[in-house]
């Protein structure tokens, strides 16, 4: 599926935020040269497609005192890692929950879970969590704590110049 | 500090946005907030740095566009140089210092899996480093509810009006 040009517009119109103003689509549509039924049908479809996630509010992880911000990363049995996987992605304070590759000699973990506390103890007491959840097909983990945001700036869709949003 | 009606609020909209006409007078009905304490709200929020943004969350992937997780391993006394070089690309989208051999963790960003590639391709002819890729090959969940209020996340749960 790929873009078409008023799907770019309407990313460009709406990636700063949806206006906060009583007829929030009609704003849009306003903007765009286009009805306010028109913005509405297209943005149903994308929360359809899954283009869309959902609209809503992405909160400041760090503002709202969850300072803490650990990637645990997980050596786990293959057999058992999408089982496993699946449960530790519901549990509270987990996101972006993935598996990745390995690379033999310099990488050995194949499930990431990111972990957020007000601080490390809470950090570790979730990972503690984890681990007892995942037993013995976990041969080894480690939590990779950031220490420096380097860069923040979100998606630029290249050909249009602009920032698009992205994962929270 | 957060109100009450604050945590209400941003709790509630874990679960979705509504795609009416007035979609904030429908938030304000199920929260017993009239439209404009849920307008003023938002923008509080957002003004206050408790919210970095409201609006559509878009996955860019379903469209054919990739987001790559990698990694290199920078030198300490390359470290500001080769952040630099790898900033530079407008492809990538976050860039994480964290404690590990590994020292440097960032997003690519691309609109076709062929763009990601060129854009480590790139960061590597550049700083002369080389760079793992870590592509999703499964998503097990990728949304945080914070326990803001009671203490306790919970997971799931929409009831987005669409």
């Amino acid at each position: 599926m790929a873009l078409s040009d008023f799907d770019r517009q309407l990313i460009a119109a709406t990636q700063g935020g949806l206006p906060l103003v009583v007829r929030p689509y009609d704003a849009v549509a306003e903007r765009l040269g286009v009805s306010s039924a028109q913005v509405r049908e297209r943005l149903v479809q994308m929360q359809a497609e899954g283009l869309i996630r959902r609209i809503g509010a992405v909160p400041n992880h760090y503002r709202l005192g969850f300072v803490a911000n650990g990637m645990s990363v997980w050596d786990v049995d293959d057999a058992r890692v999408d089982r496993l996987g699946e449960q530790i992605g519901a549990l509270p304070g987990v996101s972006h929950c993935y598996r990745r590759p390995r690379y033999a000699g310099v990488w050995p973990y194949n499930l990431f879970a990111m972990l957020h506390g007000r601080d490390r103890a809470e950090v570790e007491a979730q990972a503690e969590h984890l681990r007892e959840l995942l037993g013995a097909a976990c041969r080894a983990h480690e939590i990779l704590y950031s220490t420096a945001i380097l860069k923040k700036t979100g998606l630029r869709l290249a050909k249009m110049g602009q920032n698009a949003p992205t994962e929270s | 500090m957060l109100l009450p009606e604050e945590i209400r609020l941003i709790d509630y909209l874990h679960g979705g946005f509504p795609l009416s006409e007035r979609p904030y007078a429908e938030v304000g009905a199920a929260l017993g907030l009239d439209e404009a304490a849920v307008i003023a709200s938002l923008h509080s929020l957002l003004e206050r740095g408790y919210l970095t943004r409201f609006g559509p969350l878009f996955q860019i992937e379903r469209a054919g566009g990739q987001f790559v997780l990698a990694a290199l391993r920078a030198p300490e006394d390359r470290f500001e140089e080769v952040t630099a070089l790898v900033n530079a690309l407008p492809e990538v989208a976050h860039n994480y210092r964290r404690e590990h051999a590994l020292n440097m963790w960032f997003v690519i960003g691309a609109e076709s899996p062929r763009a990601a590639a060129e854009a480590i391709a790139c960061i590597e002819a550049d700083t002369g480093l080389k760079v793992y890729a870590f592509p999703k090959e499964k998503e097990f969940f990728v949304e945080l509810r914070l326990p803001l209020g009671s203490g306790s996340a919970t997971a799931g749960g929409t009831h987005g009006s669409v």
